[in-house]
């Protein structure tokens, strides 16, 4: 060995202990680096297939780069999907986080919540499959649904709730109820008990202490509720085809994406919708957390000096 | 005063009356699709005239159940290990480091589970295809670990984050290395947090329905996408066969879901990233 | 509903016990307030000093007994209709209202004018010495300022009576000290009645009229911080007020009023409170356990603290009964010493407290 290479040897070394401690002072380490396989996991599955599809949707079949785009807002068959999904989607949110709010305050005043969340959440976890084929049965002209309010007389003969828009709707709101209302839930619950008690001191009913303080104080979150309600109500797919009419009243969204990507083979025009879905969710999102902003936006409880 | 108390009687009566009605549908509606699972026929009347169980073996052989069930669980098991595999040591590093970049890796992750599965599922599905993945299992497991790794990050971090560090400091400091720290401190303290993030992902993957039909082939079905399609083709097939489908499916859903609740709070299952801006 | 300020004469509390379950918080509390009082309720943590405090405001109902206001009987009152002022331990300010709006809100609510809203949040304001934050958001102010707020929004809505829970326990040292002074002196210049809960005993004897000591539900002494200082009724409250010797004895009357007791081979006076002998408990300040040539107690010191103008130390009997004292002369750990105390100032109690 040289007398050179060791000194050389050495300074490699020192670079090699200042970069660590360089990394390791902002925050980068070997503990750090444990969340490497995850994110790659995620760059590679989520980010990369959705940048390939954007970059696909701008290569149709056939005309120029926006090609697919042009045939979606010209065709009234593949356009008309847009309005049919918010027609479904934005009742069925408004009804949801509307009828979460006084049941979330009912029950934030209980003492064993957990039976009902647990009943709550069982919709969730059957998923819109079978919740669109319970409604099937359920709602159906022979269903009890029918014959319970023929035979109470509220009706002469059975209304239909299925192979149309109503049954969708129905469907979204019961997928949909109990994860709206768990947010809520816990919004109304992170509110400090203390603000109501020391509202009610002052001489504050009931009404108005949900007028003065909790409303203001929950409409931050409501902003938050309604996004991820929402973005989730104008996925509907499963129960749109199965329980409404998928070629007609209930076309929407995801079977335009769903028909040409498997039924039409077409890959591009198939990711240019998703594309479009994508988007459609992202300015409603956008609007609605823009409101947000002009509310209170502070935490909801007292400020410690 | 009288006035207000009675308006808010009728109030409360009111909304306890909506939850109320809300649950006996809910409840209808299961027990509609069980009782026709029983019956020999039903048409026209309240409840079938007579009952048996020949439906069930007529669904377990039409629809191959035994095969689906076991491929389900097999695709589920998977899921379950790998988002833990990726996801558990992703939230220590959160949990443990403050670095330049991290609110980006942490929208990173947020990103998956705000996205509807549809939005991204269908470009996946074509990248999946691509990559030679299509239809196969391994295509199915890929595609549901998407959503499941971040969830089970978002699960664990404020988890990780209520022990205290000094914990670990002080098993160093009595000699502990990585390892051992790991082993003997770590994994005892986490395990509750992990078996619930798991026993979620568990019961969330069962009931994936949309990443699973797009990335699916006919020997990868998971219980629910067959039951889609079983209801799909419901003109062919009796009715009854396919709700004995149905029922088998709610029994996985539910068995899996009463075993999450022992160990986790049901509100889990469904707040994911939601946390108030500080 | 809000009663006139100032319009009752007393305030009752009749048997008040609240339970929790199983758990008796409090057990059959009773006291009188007269007008103008500045009461301390005054115990450890768990005492139900708060649980009291949140039954007189109506955020808890009682298990039984009732409290009355003159011939009123409001305990079956809601929290809005009572008309009390309260004051949180952390403040309970509305984060999302300016402070002109969170002074004002209980006179919104009983549906004043603006311009008279604006008139009294004004004045309250200037009370508390916090003009010119009218505006600001409870989340821009400091812990002080918020408590100012806080103590404001109870007192312009001029209540009968005034309710603190703890005000003071979330600011620094050197705050509380000075806020302490600032409540005692709004308390005066509005001549509210104020009912004050604490854990801090020398915040209790400074700003009270009348002390009601608690424990475990149970109300163990009222009375002027002078009587409490000085001759308190029980072992528990002793030990509580400072009499941080408490030793087991046992006490023989000499006659005249006063007991023979014993510490080790020691034997000294003391004045009986609850017993006069048999086996008793006795107890004494550190304050009043001084080195005397002809003390009757013979020590060792095992630890002394400089204090400035005097020594605190603790010794031990041979025996090994440790004791507090106070020392004006320099003392050294293993010195040998002779202490006594007089005996108005060794009380003697029946053993077995509750």
């Amino acid at each position: 060995m040289s007398t050179v290479s060791i000194p050389a040897a050495r300074e490699r070394a020192e670079e090699r202990r200042d970069l660590r401690q360089w990394l390791a002072l902002r925050g980068i380490d070997g503990v750090t680096l444990l969340l490497a396989p995850a994110a790659i996991f995620t760059l590679a599955l989520f980010v990369y297939p959705f940048l390939y599809g954007l970059v696909l949707s701008f290569r149709p079949n056939e005309g120029d780069w926006l090609g697919n785009y042009r045939t979606f807002f010209t065709d009234p068959f593949l356009h008309t999907t847009i309005y049919k999904t918010l027609w479904l989607a934005l009742p069925a949110t408004f009804i949801n986080i509307i009828a979460s709010v006084p049941v979330a305050m009912r029950v934030r005043l209980m003492k064993r919540q957990r039976l009902l969340t647990t009943i709550l959440v069982v919709p969730i976890t059957l998923g819109t499959v079978l919740i669109a084929e319970g409604l099937l049965n359920y709602l159906g002209p022979q269903g009890w649904f029918n014959r319970v309010l023929m035979s109470i007389g509220l009706i002469s003969s059975p209304i239909r709730l299925v192979h149309n828009y109503w049954g969708t709707l129905i469907s979204l709101i019961i997928s949909g109820f109990p994860f709206t209302f768990l947010l809520t839930l816990s919004y109304v619950t992170g509110i400090d008990p203390s603000l109501e008690q020391a509202a009610a001191t002052l001489g504050a009913k009931p009404w108005e202490r949900f007028r003065h303080i909790f409303l203001p104080l929950l409409v931050p979150g409501f902003a938050i509720t309604f996004a991820l309600t929402f973005v989730q109500m104008f996925s509907v797919f499963p129960s749109a085809v199965l329980l409404g009419e998928p070629a007609g009243e209930t076309r929407v969204i995801s079977i335009a994406a769903y028909t040409a990507a498997y039924e039409q083979y077409n890959d591009s025009m198939a990711a240019a919708i998703a594309m479009i879905m994508g988007a459609v969710q992202l300015v409603i999102v956008s609007i609605v957390l823009g409101l947000r902003g002009a509310f209170y936006r502070g935490p909801a409880n007292t400020a410690k000096g | 005063m009288n006035r207000d108390a009675l308006l808010s009687k009728l109030w409360v009566t009111a909304v306890w009356g909506v939850v109320t009605l809300f649950v006996l549908n809910l409840g209808a509606m299961i027990a509609t699709v069980i009782v026709n699972s029983f019956g020999t026929r039903w048409f026209g009347t309240w409840l079938p005239p007579s009952f048996t169980t020949h439906w069930y073996t007529d669904a377990w052989a039409e629809f191959q159940l035994g095969d689906v069930l076991l491929v389900t669980f097999q695709i589920v098991g998977l899921v379950v290990l790998f988002s833990g595999l990726l996801g558990v040591p992703a939230a220590y590093a959160l949990a443990r480091r403050e670095f330049p970049g991290k609110r980006l890796i942490l929208l990173l992750f947020l990103l998956p589970l705000m996205v509807p599965p549809i939005t991204f599922g269908i470009p996946l599905a074509s990248v999946l295809y691509k990559a030679g993945f299509a239809g196969s299992m391994s295509g199915v497991v890929l595609a549901n670990l998407v959503p499941t790794v971040p969830f089970v990050i978002l699960v664990m971090v404020p988890f990780i984050e209520q022990i205290d560090p000094r914990v670990e400091d002080a098993a160093r400091v009595f000699g502990a290395g990585t390892f051992k720290l790991f082993t003997h401190v770590l994994l005892p303290l986490l395990a509750p947090g992990i078996l619930a993030a798991l026993l979620l992902v568990l019961v969330r993957t069962i009931a994936m329905f949309e990443l699973t039909f797009f990335t699916a082939g006919p020997s990868s079905q998971t219980l629910v996408v067959a039951l889609y399609y079983a209801v799909y083709a419901a003109g062919v097939r009796a009715g009854q066969s396919i709700d004995a489908m149905a029922v088998i499916y709610m029994l996985t859903t539910l068995i899996w879901l009463l075993v999450a609740l022992r160990f986790v709070n049901p509100t889990q299952i469904v707040t994911r990233a939601k946390r108030e801006t500080a | 509903m809000a009663l006139a300020p100032h319009d009752f004469r007393r305030l009752r509390l009749d048997g008040v016990s609240r339970d929790f379950g199983s758990f008796n918080a409090l057990k059959d509390v009773t006291l009188d307030v007269a007008r103008g009082e500045f009461i301390a309720l005054l115990g450890p943590s768990g005492c139900g000093k708060s649980t009291a405090l949140n039954c007189l405001a109506g955020l808890l109902t009682l298990s039984s007994g009732a409290i009355w206001l003159d011939e009123t009987r409001v305990d079956r009152l809601k929290p809005e209709d009572r008309g009390f002022g309260m004051v949180f331990q952390n403040y309970a300010l509305f984060p999302h209202m300016t402070v002109r709006r969170n002074v004002g809100f209980g006179l919104a609510m009983q549906g004043r004018r603006r311009a008279e809203i604006a008139k009294k949040v004004d004045a309250a304001l200037a009370l508390v010495r916090l003009q010119g934050q009218v505006e600001k958001l409870p989340g821009q102010l400091s812990g002080g300022q918020q408590q100012r707020v806080a103590i404001a929004r109870a007192i312009v809505i001029e209540p009968p009576l005034v309710l603190m829970d703890e005000p003071l326990s979330n600011l620094d040292a050197k705050l509380r000290l000075e806020m302490r002074a600032e409540i005692r002196r709004i308390h005066d210049l509005v001549g509210s009645t104020t009912i004050y809960v604490t854990h801090d005993q020398d915040e209790a004897l400074s700003l009270a009229d009348r002390v009601v000591v608690l424990r475990e539900g149970r109300v163990r002494q009222i009375g002027t911080p002078e009587e409490l200082y000085a001759r308190p009724l029980h072992a528990d409250v002793a030990e509580f007020m400072g009499y941080r010797n408490v030793v087991a004895s046992r006490a023989t009357p000499t006659g005249n009023g006063a007991s023979r007791v014993a510490i080790g081979d020691a034997t000294l006076l003391g004045t009986p409170v609850d017993a006069r002998e048999g086996q008793v408990v006795i107890a004494f300040r550190p304050d009043d356990l001084t080195p005397r040539a002809d003390g009757p107690i013979a020590a060792t010191v095992t630890a002394a603290e400089y204090r400035g103008r005097d020594f605190f130390g603790k010794a031990a009997t041979s025996a090994g009964t440790e004791l507090y004292f106070r020392s004006e002369q320099k003392v050294a750990p293993g010195e040998a010493i002779r202490l006594g105390v007089d005996p108005n100032r060794l009380l003697i109690y029946a053993d077995g407290a509750l």
